[in-house]
């Protein structure tokens, strides 16, 4: 039975199973205690069969054989069997739970670790959304799968077979005849699960469309309201709305008719057995107490039945989660530390790529045989169109992506060579989106350098021009950022991101020189803490306006990954025609 | 880092009422177009619990009258009456759950498109004021908690409460003595439960918060890896996931832990009761007081008894929360919109153009002036720029002439009409905005275009595109105007977008058109074909920009400065900085930068 139990899952791909066997790997550290649950739980499972021969004892012996002594004990046992069966039941529940926290406290982990030590590459293909469900459901599935259902699968195939065996050894007919029912059930069971499994799915998505129509709705409220579409919006989520009921109502019906009817079928067996045991009773050939014993097997080997209804569909479920987690652990990160890796030294900050191209996921070619050679203190203005190649000479820099061929090297040292961390310390970075973390205005500023004192941490505020606005906040430097917190203003947040970048006093600086939506007063506020930021370091900007293109060392006016021109200002505006084409672009643009 | 502090502070709410009958009734008002299903669902569940209680006594005549006495022309006549009992048991219990369910999913359905709707209707005060998760999550979750109370809740207490009387009935009438000596685990059995539920609550509210935390520690991480990355702090990040991962993972152990101190209790009751019955019971059948039939149906009934104890205790807790979702879901229900159509429902004449503020204060909360005392007069046609340090006030000026918000002092009117006395579709279809962050829906860019009026055909979105300069990007990308929209637009740029959001508001055709400059970068070549497209939708319009870029601003008809809710400086370019005030220090100050 337990055989034609587990063969749908053995008639499913072998990919499933090898899934499910890498997630039970994740139990080995915990071995000793699974073993000790799972001693529990067979204990539980024969005191379990025992406890229905009791029931049998007092009725046949104690009762028809009026023997009050063997009443009394019978009673008695019954109550120790289940005292003893409720300590087992704490030890293996709290086994079973401790195990599988710990296998999704351990994946969690591994998760963050991975995603931590993926390259950019990786989160550009990625949504944040998705990451999430698969860090939080997948693996509560995959906790559900090496915890209770494990557990329950196991002790439902030893109860069964236990069950059976007694009832067999009791009455072979009636056994055979009680048993007759339980093909069905667990037909029906499974079926049940079959089919319940696509509309859950479907209803989760409709869910998800609902909850993300809403969630853009609400975000762009001021623009339907401006256009007056608020009854088209309505309908809209209406259609959505209907469908995801309509799927609902199936399920409904689903769940209405089969749950029951798993009821019924073991009913079923109930009225087998008083039947036809109760025939046998009367024809001498089994005595009350066997019968009341047999009602009570029967509860046992059914309950099981039904619940492997239950934990098969969720096996499956678990296996396309553990897909899904484990397509994170296996991504393979595209930059890391190579075997041999020393920390870089403190670096002058002479940065040269020799060179260098680069090609996004292998097939978007977007820097081609880039040569720079940046002295230490240099500015190097990047010009260029969108998609030039800007952005990516920059994040070749600290080592977000490895270039294709060429090689960059920083006071010599080839970047492939030295650790990311020795690396990155000595580069400070500020972009145009600047990401703040849901933490005190102070932990953000120390981010790089957690260790910073307070009289460092200000001092990086006023040299960014944030310590004014600061000290203005109810909690000044306390204040939380975020969504719970106060809102910072682009500009805020960008000088906090500077401030960010000099206290880590990097000899290396990458950053865009535009402002987020401030006015001009902020503007020019940011603009000064941007040159007070690049002095005395090795800077790459990625030049927006001209101001900074007159004050760097080299201007690399980039055409579709090659550069196009190179040199200062002065020397551009004669020599390079789309260097003053940009040029007066922009001057005829303010 | 994460926001830990927040969701601890978030973890420790007090504990909500069960009952609110101002709550209750609000939402059994959701059941009244149900009403005939709910009575036929409550009848049939008279009938399942009637026969849920037959089956016992059914037996124990089976044993009593026929197995003992050597019937068994009469056990086959029994077995059929059992089987017909447990066949009528399912075809009652059938309809009634699926009678239930619907109801409740109908309920859902309706409460979530009533909140839609209603969503609609509040003025930008409430969105302003509301995070948009939050919302969200009244929408979608407190909505399926009430569900639970309305479609189980209710009819499971009736059902129990049934259950449990008419077992208690049942028992007495068999044998009164032996059922007093049963009911003694009874009041056991309520404190443990009681006991637990008390406890298991405080328990998995804790859970729920910790497992939050991991959640919300892991999306910032994920969201902000860039810049974990460039500082190298992957390391402290990880140390830190770990500590809430650990507390979520202890916590879920605690809160277990809880529950199989309770199951094992709960069976050890019930086997006392089993022992109380089987010792007593078996004692009365010995002295022939009582028959066996009688003490199996006791056994049978005994372990019906707890069920309906245990699910009460559940039920505790979801109207809890059904409590505390329904009060949150009626405070959004019962928002007033600020900004309400007139009661004669009078529309929007066509609209000329001319847009007059008098004597506008605006207070954005209670004791914050935005503006004061605004005068201002805009001709048909003529363009008007905003100009001014970030909270001077600028927006609000937009925001009212579009009457998101309605001034507290003074009025706002177009073509000499106070735009409170007429609807407020009649006056927004005669408007058009471009938002300073270019925002887009899911869907595809046709979708988007042809927001302002989803029956225009294609060649009107095409015509739009071409005016905006989008025309080109878009017929180069592979699946042209149906490219779909992404979230974080991968496929499509800052520049891109802005240029859809002008095709956009040129497709609208608006009258008056309000116009927030995008300070986001692009790269020249986009620049100049958004300047040229906003050129071209300027032309005719009576429009208000919130000006960042100087060409926009020397263009102007008028040129308002704006600081600290007050319009200080007025004038063409010219004549501004001729005046040599603030304009023109800002002017002189840009213009250096630029070079």
């Amino acid at each position: 039975m337990a055989q034609a139990l587990t063969s749908p899952i053995a008639m499913r791909k072998t990919g499933d199973q090898r899934i499910l066997w890498r997630c039970f790997g994740y139990l080995r550290p915990y071995w000793r205690l699974a073993a000790t649950t799972y001693t529990a739980t067979l204990c539980i499972t024969a005191l379990s069969l025992i406890t229905p021969q009791l029931m049998r004892w007092v009725v046949d012996h104690g009762i028809r054989e009026q023997n009050v002594r063997l009443l009394a004990w019978s009673v008695a046992g019954l109550l120790v069997v289940t005292l003893i069966k409720g300590v087992l039941t704490f030890y293996e529940g709290r086994g079973t739970e401790v195990i599988s926290q710990g296998v999704a406290y351990n994946l969690r982990n591994a998760i963050h670790q991975k995603l931590a030590s993926l390259s950019f590459a990786y989160h550009d293909q990625t949504e944040t959304g998705q990451l999430l469900s698969r860090a939080v459901q997948d693996v509560e599935r995959i906790r559900f799968l090496t915890g209770r259902a494990l557990l329950r699968l196991a002790g439902s195939i030893i109860l069964s077979i236990g069950t059976a065996i007694v009832l067999i050894t009791m009455n072979p007919t009636l056994a055979l005849l009680s048993m007759a029912i339980l093909p069905f059930l667990a037909y029906r069971a499974y079926s049940y699960g079959k089919q319940l499994r696509p509309v859950s799915l479907a209803i989760q998505q409709a869910l998800a469309v609902l909850t993300t129509q809403l969630e853009q709705n609400l975000r762009g409220a001021r623009v339907v309201k401006a256009f007056a579409q608020e009854a088209h919006e309505n309908e809209y989520f209406d259609a959505e709305n209907n469908r995801w009921f309509d799927l609902s109502a199936r399920s409904v019906w689903l769940q209405a008719i089969n749950a029951p009817l798993l009821d019924l079928i073991a009913n079923a067996g109930a009225v087998l057995i008083i039947w036809y045991g109760g025939l046998l009773v009367i024809r001498h050939q089994l005595t009350l107490g066997e019968l009341v014993a047999f009602t009570t097997y029967l509860g046992q080997l059914v309950q099981p039945i039904r619940r492997l209804g239950t934990i098969i569909p969720a096996m499956a479920m678990a296996a396309s989660a553990g897909e899904r987690i484990f397509e994170i652990l296996d991504a393979p990160s595209e930059v890391r530390d190579a075997p041999d890796a020393y920390p870089l030294p403190p670096v002058s900050g002479h940065v040269h790529f020799e060179k260098v191209s680069f090609a996004y996921f292998g097939r978007h070619q977007v820097l081609r045989e880039i040569n720079i050679d940046a002295q230490p203190g240099q500015i190097i203005a990047l010009l260029g169109a969108t998609g030039s190649g800007k952005s990516s000479i920059i994040n070749l820099i600290p080592r977000f992506y490895d270039p294709t061929t060429g090689a960059i090297t920083i006071d010599g040292h080839d970047l492939r060579k030295v650790t990311l961390n020795s690396l990155r310390d000595q580069i400070g970075i500020v972009l145009q989106e600047t990401t703040l973390f849901a933490a005190t205005i102070r932990e953000n500023i120390a981010f790089g350098r957690p260790d910073a004192t307070d009289a460092e941490v200000q001092a990086a505020a006023q040299a960014a021009q944030a310590h004014d606005f600061i000290q203005g906040m109810p909690d000044g430097y306390a204040t939380h950022v975020g969504e719970r917190g106060a809102t910072l203003s682009g500009g805020q947040k960008q000088r906090v991101a500077i401030a960010r970048a000099l206290l880590k006093d990097p000899k290396i600086l990458l950053l865009d020189d535009a402002t987020a939506s401030v006015d001009t007063e902020t503007e020019r506020q940011i603009q000064m803490a941007l040159a007070r930021l690049m002095q005395g370091r090795t800077s790459f900007v990625i030049a927006q306006r001209l101001s900074t293109v007159r004050m760097a060392n080299q201007i690399l006016v980039l055409e579709k990954g090659r550069i196009a021109a190179k040199g200062t200002h002065q020397q551009l505006l004669n020599t390079s025609e789309l260097y003053a084409q940009i040029y007066n672009g922009q001057l005829k643009r303010d | 880092m994460g926001p830990r502090g927040a969701l601890e502070r978030f973890s420790g709410d007090v504990e909500g009422r069960a009952f609110d009958p101002h709550v209750v009734r609000r939402m059994l008002a959701y059941l009244r177009p149900h009403w005939k299903r709910m009575i036929i669902a409550t009848l049939l569940m008279l009938v399942a619990t009637m026969l849920t209680l037959l089956t016992p006594y059914l037996i124990k005549v089976a044993i009593d009258r026929y197995i003992t006495q050597g019937d068994s022309a009469g056990l086959n006549r029994l077995a059929l009456w059992i089987s017909a009992a447990f066949l009528g048991t399912y075809v009652t219990t059938v309809s009634q759950s699926y009678l239930l369910s619907w109801v409740g999913q109908r309920v859902l359905a309706t409460m979530r498109s009533q909140l839609f709707h209603h969503l609609q209707k509040l003025s930008l005060g409430y969105h302003d004021r509301h995070i948009i998760g939050v919302t969200v999550s009244r929408v979608i979750n407190d909505v399926a908690e009430i569900n639970e109370l309305i479609s189980e809740g209710f009819i499971n207490i009736v059902g129990d409460v049934l259950l449990l009387g008419g077992t208690i009935i049942v028992m007495f009438s068999m044998s009164p003595k032996l059922a007093l000596y049963t009911f003694t685990v009874l009041p056991l059995m309520v404190l443990t439960t009681w006991l637990f539920a008390r406890h298991a609550r405080v328990a998995f509210r804790q859970t729920r918060a910790k497992i939050a935390a991991v959640v919300g520690d892991l999306a910032e991480n994920i969201s902000g890896m860039r810049v974990i990355q460039a500082f190298a702090q992957e390391n402290a990040s990880q140390e830190r996931f770990d500590t809430v991962n650990r507390a979520n993972r202890d916590a879920a152990v605690g809160a277990m832990s809880l529950s199989f101190i309770f199951l094992p209790t709960v069976d050890f009751l019930g086997m006392l009761a089993t022992a109380i019955v089987l010792w007593f019971g078996g004692l009365a059948v010995l002295h022939d007081q009582l028959t066996v039939g009688i003490m199996v149906a006791f056994l049978a009934y005994v372990t019906r008894f707890f069920q309906p104890i245990q699910d009460m205790s559940q039920l505790y807790t979801t109207m809890q929360s059904a409590m505390a979702g329904g009060e949150r879901i009626l405070e959004l229900l019962d928002t007033q919109p600020a900004v309400a159509d007139p009661a004669d429902g009078q529309e929007m004449a066509p609209i000329l153009g001319r847009i007059e503020l008098r004597d506008v204060n605006f207070l954005y909360r209670q004791d914050t002036p935005v503006l004061r005392d605004i005068n201002l007069v805009i001709e048909p046609g003529q363009t008007l720029a905003l100009v001014g340090p970030t909270g001077a006030g600028k927006t609000s000026i937009a925001n009212l002439i579009a009457r998101f918000y309605d001034v507290t002092g003074g009025a706002v009117l177009i073509d000499g009409i106070d735009v409170r006395t007429v609807t407020q579709n009649s006056l927004r279809c005669q408007m058009g905005l471009v938002p300073q962050d270019p925002f887009l829906f899911p869907g595809t860019i046709r979708d988007n275009i042809r927001f302002g009026d989803p029956t225009a055909p294609d060649s009107a979105v095409e015509a739009a595109a071409s005016s905006a300069n989008a025309h080109e990007f878009i017929a180069a990308l592979p699946q042209g105007y149906d490219t779909p929209i992404m979230e974080g637009s991968a496929n499509i740029s800052v520049g891109q977008r802005q240029l859809i959001c002008i095709a956009r508001a040129v497709l609208a055709d608006p009258r008056i058109l309000i116009l927030d400059e995008a300070t986001a970068s692009v790269d020249t070549v986009t620049e100049v074909l958004i300047q040229e497209a906003l050129d071209r939708l300027l032309e005719g319009r009576t429009s208000i920009v919130i000006a960042h870029r100087l060409s926009t601003i020397r263009k102007a008809d008028l040129i308002c400065v704006v600081q600290q809710g007050q319009i200080i400086e007025r004038g063409s370019h010219a004549q501004l900085v001729a005046a040599n005030g603030l304009y023109a220090q800002l002017y002189a100050r840009q213009f250096v930068e630029i070079g």
